[in-house]
């Protein structure tokens, strides 16, 4: 087991070394500066343009900056913000939690409905329930999730006024952030208006974001459930008299998650995609809505740093995945 | 997620919210996040917006005007020739504190010289703390024409300038200019954190920042020493709203009470709503199509006109301004002083378009480039869809034109470079003389490559009368010579005037006495709300 | 941005079955109601395409001046000239929906093919030649699939600038890992198989191994997942093309269209509404039709 983590591990340094490698190179391939960028209709001195890129160590070989930017990076430094002077790393602190609680409640959102509209899909397969989950989910993953995003705002929001537009909580509650997360630090707070606001804030974005791991859920449940509920030991089980709700739910269900884990792990990289969009749309503050500014700006530290860090992340979970899913199934261990 | 948890969750919401409206609070959607606290370095308007309530500086715009008017500086003298401006300063203004820093002392001399050689000199120890890119000061060519600035006492300052400059006093009223406490940026650069005097601001003016949440929020409250008197609202909150449809929803529902930038597309709406007012001022800018007047063959005064008669103005406002935005006649904006409203704007007549061609000698039209630029300025909603517009228009009298569009800073490079045929740009004025537009927009000073004037248009009779204004200091006179320039500027065409862009601003009924700033600024200090 | 389910490894180890006969496809695909439906829709979608400058009733980009936002016919103040209505500067919003159904189909099977050859002849040359070729490639792949897709693809089109090719060439950048990895591990397990290694003893060349005895063993999970490849292509274009990076107008691109309406939300609810579900219905009916594809090719799952 320690073999097979420890040969995981050894995959993900050069891999991290690889990703700094790569965003270092396609950022500063990107048209633009962002000196001129900020300069918006004056235009700037040329004098004083080419010493601000003196001032920011835009004139070194690109080679020596990424050299530089290594070291630093070693130490924790992932640099300033080019537009608002503030550490990289302490933007990320303040918007990430934003990000994180939209991930995680989108995450459990899509399990707790996938999870048992797939295995009830399976048990009654054929039956109209069947054939209207897998309907809902087909058109849940086909969904163009900005345009759900919309929908969904105009009639909950706009039409029915349930639903509050966009940001994170309303402004009359003063909430000092503890750990970021607003769901945590309202209760930390002992103020319930405040947690019902910021609840209520989630839900559409949450509805956004969990539609298609919610649809990819249900449906690996569903198939998983139906290989599962196909073997020999289930009909056993079922022959030797065992109640039918028993059978499903200790028998099959256990040996048919072990590849919903799986897509639920591979889910990460999606939602971070889909959060890129999803935050854009309500005005979340949160990571993704950084980087689109990030690249409109020619931002390169946020740029960078941003990247990197989910980057980083989404390569922990894969690896939290890889060596669950080792744990589970010892075959996996010695394939490679 | 449970429909009966989302009604209580509204329910309770809307209760709170009755409740939190005792202490007067004032909520400003705002459109983005601030840069940070440090106007001198600011370059976008919604970081002007977040510093505003904090920060004074010696002289002030007039609220609601471009009248400069005494702020930290009681009082001043300007020399007989005009270099020479000594200021006399308020006694007795206090500073706001932190948590890290109570201030000692109030406001002085010092901390002026402080504010001004921390953008002017690179040897202050601040010139490159939060960054070395002071941008106004140098837009404003203050680096080149202060001589020196110097104390005479404790609340007494005299800046020499090296020639007479009729808008210095105007610059000085800018939001860049904000005065800093000297005592609180020597207590951090001895404590080792210099950048903090940016990020935990302290200044004198009528609001001290609370908290601010980089894309959530920005709370401030009132300062109840400030030196004009306490703010009538209590608390201010800017609940940053980067979504105009958005803003417009929050205000509707009354999350915020004031909104900038609203959707052209909403204004018939908010406009229907009882509950709001819609101010309304002509915005101090222009949005124009420049025609490269050095290249063929627009170098003929007759193929600019006949553009400028093919394109239809109005269709543009219709469809792409609605109420946002006013046609453009002339180069300045028609708020400020020596507009000309004499000037006849070239009609719409695409047939005198075609035979004025023709006469030009393309009976056939030609091909050219049309530039538009990637982003949404404020005096152009969308230049993409105006393009679009306009394509088919000159389509009409067999020109062909290409869109362009670039990375906005490249865009406004190479348009710089006069690399571009036809190509739409704008201007958002600083300071409120029309010399910041028809000097520097079109004058032949920044007519060569990588200046201002767009148009490369260099013509001497033109350019004899703006230059000729910037050295006097009567406006009356100055008026004069600028209203001639605008029917020199007509005759040549050297631009297609689009429109101005109005300052449209929609306000819940319960604000009191809230005042456009022609400059498109926020300024909450004076305004009260009514529950 | 979803394709990842795909390759569990459910599909991948059916990649050696036997190529079943076209008919008993066509057969196992014709019982699956849905799939059929998803057949029909693209075809009809197709069919539209090719006569799209027949069938519209108007150009998709001339402007009229006098009907700018014009409702569809059935509410009031909408006109039978305009059936869907108009958009912001007074185009026709059917005949842009019948145009932009040529991109959105173009993008989709453009950016498939793109990325499925490319990715093919990555995922052989990595399982032929193992060692450094190896490691490199699927190293370079792992780095694209740890960072966002959406992410990734953005910051092509900012190299790139943005714009309908530039637009497809990053979708299929961030789609190729797929193919690469799918192609790489069926090779790998077809190559110690009986037939390769008597490929080779009769004295086949490499590239001839490559593409005439493995690469037709290998085809049945790269047509199920070229065919979902196609939805998600349209998709992520569509997204790039709301977010201001895709196509630009006035091409008539769905995701280019919605966003120029995205300010209209409130006002005319016909110009945001339609794009979106024109989006929905082809991406939907292209993974009907990859689902049926899928059933029928894969034997496990049939009936």
């Amino acid at each position: 087991m320690l073999r097979f983590v420890l040969t995981r591990l050894s995959l993900v340094i050069p891999t991290f070394i690889g990703i700094t490698l790569l965003v270092f190179v396609l950022i500063r391939l990107i048209p633009g500066d962002p000196i001129e960028t900020m300069a918006g209709e004056h235009g700037i001195d040329p004098a004083r343009l080419a010493q601000l890129r003196v001032d920011y160590g835009f004139d070194k070989p690109l080679l020596v900056q990424y050299g530089l930017y290594l070291s630093r990076m070693a130490h924790g430094d992932l640099g300033r913000s080019i537009a608002t002077h503030e550490p990289v790393i302490s933007e990320f602190r303040t918007l990430f939690p934003a990000t994180i609680e939209l991930s995680v409640c989108a995450i459990l959102f899509a399990i707790c409905l996938g999870l048992p509209a797939g295995i009830i899909a399976a048990v009654r397969r054929n039956s109209i329930f069947d054939h209207g989950v897998m309907g809902i989910s087909l058109t849940g993953y086909s969904m163009p999730i900005f345009w759900w995003a919309l929908l969904l705002i105009l009639l909950f929001s706009v039409q029915l006024g349930w639903t509050p537009v966009s940001g994170r909580i309303a402004v009359q509650y003063f909430i000092e952030p503890v750990t970021g997360f607003l769901l945590i630090d309202t209760l930390i707070d002992g103020d319930f208006g405040a947690f019902r606001s910021a609840l209520s804030h989630l839900v559409l974005p949450v509805i956004v974001l969990g539609t298609v791991p919610l649809a990819v859920i249900a449906r690996m449940t569903r198939s998983a459930m139906l290989e599962v509920l196909g073997e020999d030991y289930i009909r056993t089980a079922r022959a030797k008299g065992l109640p039918r709700f028993r059978v499903i739910a200790i028998h099959a269900l256990r040996n048919a998650l072990i590849p919903v884990v799986t897509v639920i792990g591979l889910q990460v990289g999606v939602l971070f995609t889909g959060a890129i969009l999803t935050e854009t749309i309500f005005s979340w503050p949160g990571v993704g809505k950084w980087l689109i500014e990030g690249i409109n700006r020619r931002d390169y530290p946020v740029l960078q740093g941003g990247t990197l860090l989910i980057g980083a992340i989404v390569m922990i979970v894969n690896l939290l995945v890889d060596v669950a899913y080792g744990m589970i199934n010892p075959r996996i261990r010695y394939a490679r | 997620m449970d429909r009966s948890i989302l009604l209580a969750a509204v329910c309770a919401s809307a209760l709170v919210f009755a409740s939190a409206a005792s202490a007067k609070t004032l909520v400003f959607c705002s459109e983005g996040s601030p840069e940070n606290f440090y106007p001198g370095v600011n370059t976008t308007g919604t970081s002007f917006d977040g510093n505003e309530p904090i920060y004074n500086r010696i002289v002030e715009f007039e609220r609601g005007g471009t009248k400069v008017v005494p702020g930290l500086a009681e009082k001043w003298t300007i020399s007989p020739d005009g270099t020479t401006y000594t200021f006399n300063l308020r006694k007795g203004v206090k500073w706001h504190s932190s948590k890290s820093f109570k201030p000692t002392r109030d406001f002085n001399a010092d901390d002026v010289i402080f504010s001004i050689e921390r953008q002017w000199k690179e040897s202050n120890p601040y010139f490159k703390v939060t960054s070395p890119n002071h941008s106004y000061f140098g837009d404003m060519g203050l680096p080149k024409l202060l001589k020196s600035v110097e104390k005479v006492d404790d609340y007494t300052i005299k800046v020499t300038l090296d020639r007479p400059e009729a808008p210095f006093l105007a610059d000085l009223a800018m939001p860049f200019a904000a005065i800093q406490s000297k005592e609180y940026a020597d207590a951090m650069l001895k404590a080792g954190t210099p950048e903090k005097i940016d990020q935990d601001p302290i200044g004198t003016g009528p609001f001290y920042l609370v908290q601010y949440q980089k894309d959530a929020v920005i709370r401030y409250k009132a300062f109840p020493e400030f030196w004009g008197g306490k703010a009538k609202i209590d608390d201010l909150v800017y609940s940053i709203t980067p979504d105009a449809s958005v803003r417009w929803a929050k205000l509707q529902k009354g999350e915020c009470d004031v909104m900038p930038y609203p959707n052209p597309a909403d204004i018939d709406a908010i406009r229907k709503d009882p509950n709001i007012t819609v101010l309304e001022q002509p915005g101090l800018n222009v949005g124009y199509l420049a025609f490269q007047t050095q290249k063929k063959p627009f170098d003929d005064v007759r193929v600019r006109k006949a553009i400028s008669m093919a394109i239809d103005k109005k269709a543009i406002i219709d469809a792409v301004f609605l109420s946002t935005g006013i046609p453009a006649k002339n180069p300045i904006p028609p708020s400020m002083w020596s507009y000309n409203d004499n000037v006849k704007d070239d009609p719409y007549d695409p047939a005198a378009a075609k035979k004025l061609l023709a006469d030009a000698g393309f009976p056939n039209g030609f091909e050219t480039d049309l530039w538009a630029m990637p982003v949404q300025r404020p005096y152009n909603p969308n230049a993409r869809r105006i393009a679009e517009l306009m394509q088919a228009d000159l389509a009409k009298i067999g020109v062909k034109a290409e869109i362009k569009s670039y990375e906005w800073g490249e865009y406004r490079k190479r348009m710089q470079a006069g690399e571009h045929q036809m190509g739409m740009f704008g201007w958002t004025g600083d300071n409120g003389d029309p010399d910041n537009f028809l000097h520097t927009l079109l004058g032949c000073d920044s007519a060569q490559s990588g200046g201002s004037n767009i148009a490369k248009f260099c013509y001497k009779p033109f350019d004899d009368l703006v230059v000729k204004a910037k050295t006097i200091s009567d406006q009356a006179e100055r008026a004069k010579l600028y209203e001639q320039a605008q029917v020199i500027f007509k005759e040549q065409a050297p631009w297609f005037t689009i429109a101005h862009a109005v300052q449209l601003k929609p306000v819940s009924k319960r604000v009191v006495d809230f005042k456009l700033s022609p400059f498109g600024r926020h300024n909450f200090y004076g305004v009260d709300v009514k529950d | 941005m979803t394709a990842e389910v795909l390759e569990s490894p459910v599909v991948v180890a059916q990649a050696g079955t036997a190529p079943h006969p076209l008919l008993e496809l066509w057969f196992d695909f014709r019982a699956n109601r849905g799939a059929v439906t998803g057949l029909v829709v693209i075809v009809v979608l197709i069919l539209l395409a090719l006569s799209a400058d027949f069938v519209a009733p108007h150009s998709p980009v001339i402007t009229d001046n006098t009907a700018f936002l014009k409702p569809p016919v059935w509410q009031q103040g909408g006109s039978i000239a305009y059936p869907l209505g108009t958009d912001a500067i007074g185009r026709d919003m059917l005949s842009r929906l019948i145009h932009g159904a040529r991109l959105s189909l173009l993008i989709g099977i453009a950016v498939v093919t793109l990325s499925v050859v490319a990715g093919t002849i990555l995922g052989l040359v990595a399982g032929f030649y193992r060692g450094v070729v190896e490691i490199a490639i699927m190293r370079l792949m792992d780095i694209t699939l740890t960072l966002p897709s959406l992410l990734l693809a953005i910051v092509i089109v900012a190299i790139l600038g943005p714009g309908l090719m530039n637009a497809m060439l990053a979708v299929a950048i961030v789609l190729l890992p797929h193919y690469v990895r799918i192609t790489r591990a069926a090779v790998i397990s077809e190559v110690s198989k009986d037939y390769v290694t008597a490929a080779k003893v009769a004295g086949a060349g490499r590239l001839r191994l490559m593409f005439k005895e493995v690469l037709p063993n290998c085809t049945a999970p790269l047509i199920v997942q070229a065919s979902l490849g196609i939805s998600t292509a349209i998709l992520d274009a569509a997204a790039l093309g709301f977010l201001g990076l895709g196509a630009q107008p006035p091409l008539p691109e769905w995701g280019t269209m919605l966003a120029d309406a995205r300010e209209f939300v409130l006002r005319a609810w016909w110009v945001v509404t339609l794009p979106g579900l024109a989006i929905l219905v082809t991406v939907l009916a292209f993974n009907l039709l990859g689902d049926g594809l899928r059933d029928a090719l894969d034997p496990k799952l049939k009936r």
